[in-house]
């Protein structure tokens, strides 16, 4: 290290803001210069200094302050605890009751899981069981003409199997599900390594596609379209799982 | 950090707990706090003013107090107190603020001899840190004084480290030229 460098860092070192490499180079440096030795001293001889000007408080101080802060605090719990009770604040208390209790029914009706969510939280378990017991399809096949035929007979309706393969969404296979207390159809798709749940089953709601969502770290979206509802769940990310549901439900559409 | 803009956060009645937080936590830098005050007003008594107020400001919003330092945190809010005193009581300190290009020192002027430095006695040395900008005391005071870190300068001063370090260079020299004058002649 050279003098221009000491001088810079000097202050730096006295005050141990410097990395221990270059806190070395530096008491290198000052061990061999006498400038930058001498400077390092008068920067030690203005702390020493300063330090015998250190302002104590008059032992006054310390009781006012106490007292001040007794004070605020006791302000405060006055103002919160009105002192006897005139019957006009029973009345006041009382109202206050019973907005305390309505609003608390109203925030227990809302704070409960919409049906949405509900679902979305019962199909990802499935979602999860599926990988878990490594019971994914109950027919294997990459040919929906293979697994629409399938669900006939086990089911009270026939769920659309579309190909998605050119769109890099290819089938895996099919099977039986249980969701919603009914039996539902699971298609299994597979994006890269990514394995996607779709569930399938006849519901009354109107055309849309929601929104995707996240349970237990999987992404979830739901659509309906054509009379069906379909839950699509999968550890793909996001913007993928939603241009799978994009795709599917654009093409069952048009699949009659 | 306690700034101004979130004087509102926090603020509250304390609970038992918390009060025995504030006297364990907070009481305790009674000492820091004058002594930082004390620096900035130049004053006894204008000091003991700003740290009975800075208290209760520390008081009513020790709930957003993170936890942490408890001297660090009470010094941003002496500091900031301080600065709204001067604003009430003294606005002329804080419009002569600190023009940083004028307060060039050269850098590689040699340094006054460490002894001369030891020989001034406290009259001196107190005229020569109340001498010194407000800017350049309040780095000195919470460097030297109370040891803070750079990082802990930064943040209770709300300037950026940089300037913390050039600064108390700055601070230093003019505190070293006014402790040994015989040698800013020189160089």
């Amino acid at each position: 290290m050279n003098c221009e460098e000491t001088r810079e860092l000097v202050g730096a070192y006295v005050d141990r803001e410097l990395d221990l490499v270059k806190s070395l180079e530096l008491e290198h440096h000052l061990s061999q210069c006498g400038a930058c030795s001498k400077r390092h001293a008068s920067l030690l001889a203005v702390r020493s200094a300063l330090s015998t000007v250190y302002q104590t408080p008059p032992a006054s101080l310390e009781r006012r302050v106490m007292s001040g802060i007794r004070k605020a605090g006791k302000r405060a719990e006055m103002a919160r605890v009105p002192r006897g009770m005139p019957w006009r604040w029973v009345g006041v208390a009382a109202s206050v009751a019973v907005v305390l209790v309505l609003s608390w029914s109203v925030f227990r009706l809302l704070a409960r899981p919409s049906p949405d969510e509900v679902l979305a939280r019962e199909v990802v378990s499935n979602h999860v069981r599926s990988l878990m017991v490594d019971h994914i399809a109950d027919v294997p096949s990459s040919d929906q003409h293979t697994v629409k035929p399938w669900f006939a007979g086990k089911l009270d309706f026939s769920p659309p199997v579309i190909d998605l393969d050119e769109q890099g969404f290819p089938l895996v296979g099919g099977r039986l599900d249980y969701v919603d207390s009914r039996a539902v159809a699971a298609l299994v798709y597979q994006r890269r390594k990514h394995v996607i749940n779709l569930f399938i089953w006849p519901t009354e709601e109107s055309d849309r596609l929601g929104q995707t969502v996240t349970h237990q770290g999987y992404n979830v979206i739901h659509w309906c379209r054509a009379d069906m509802s379909y839950w699509a769940v999968s550890d793909l990310n996001a913007n993928e799982l939603r241009e799978f549901a994009e795709l599917a439900s654009s093409k069952y559409s048009q699949t009659p | 950090m306690f700034k101004r803009s979130e004087d509102r956060k926090g603020e509250g009645e304390l609970d038992q707990q918390q009060r025995e937080q504030f006297e364990a936590r907070v009481l305790p830098h009674l000492g820091a706090a004058y002594n930082l005050a004390r620096w900035l007003t130049r004053n006894d008594h204008d000091a003991e003013d700003v740290v009975q107020e800075s208290y209760l400001r520390a008081y009513r919003f020790f709930g957003g107090f993170r936890g942490g330092d408890g001297r660090a945190w009470l010094l941003t809010i002496v500091r900031n107190t301080c600065y709204t005193w001067f604003q009430q009581n003294r606005p002329r300190e804080l419009t002569a603020s600190l023009d940083e290009a004028a307060n060039n020192i050269e850098s590689d002027a040699p340094s006054p001899e460490a002894e001369l430095i030891k020989s001034a006695d406290r009259k001196l040395i107190t005229k020569a840190l109340e001498e010194l900008p407000l800017e350049f005391r309040e780095v000195l005071v919470l460097r030297e004084m109370e040891d803070m870190s750079y990082k802990e300068i930064a943040e209770i001063t709300e300037i950026p480290l940089g300037t913390v370090m050039s600064r108390l260079a700055r601070a230093r020299k003019r505190l070293q030229q006014s402790l040994a004058p015989s040698v800013s002649g020189e160089a």
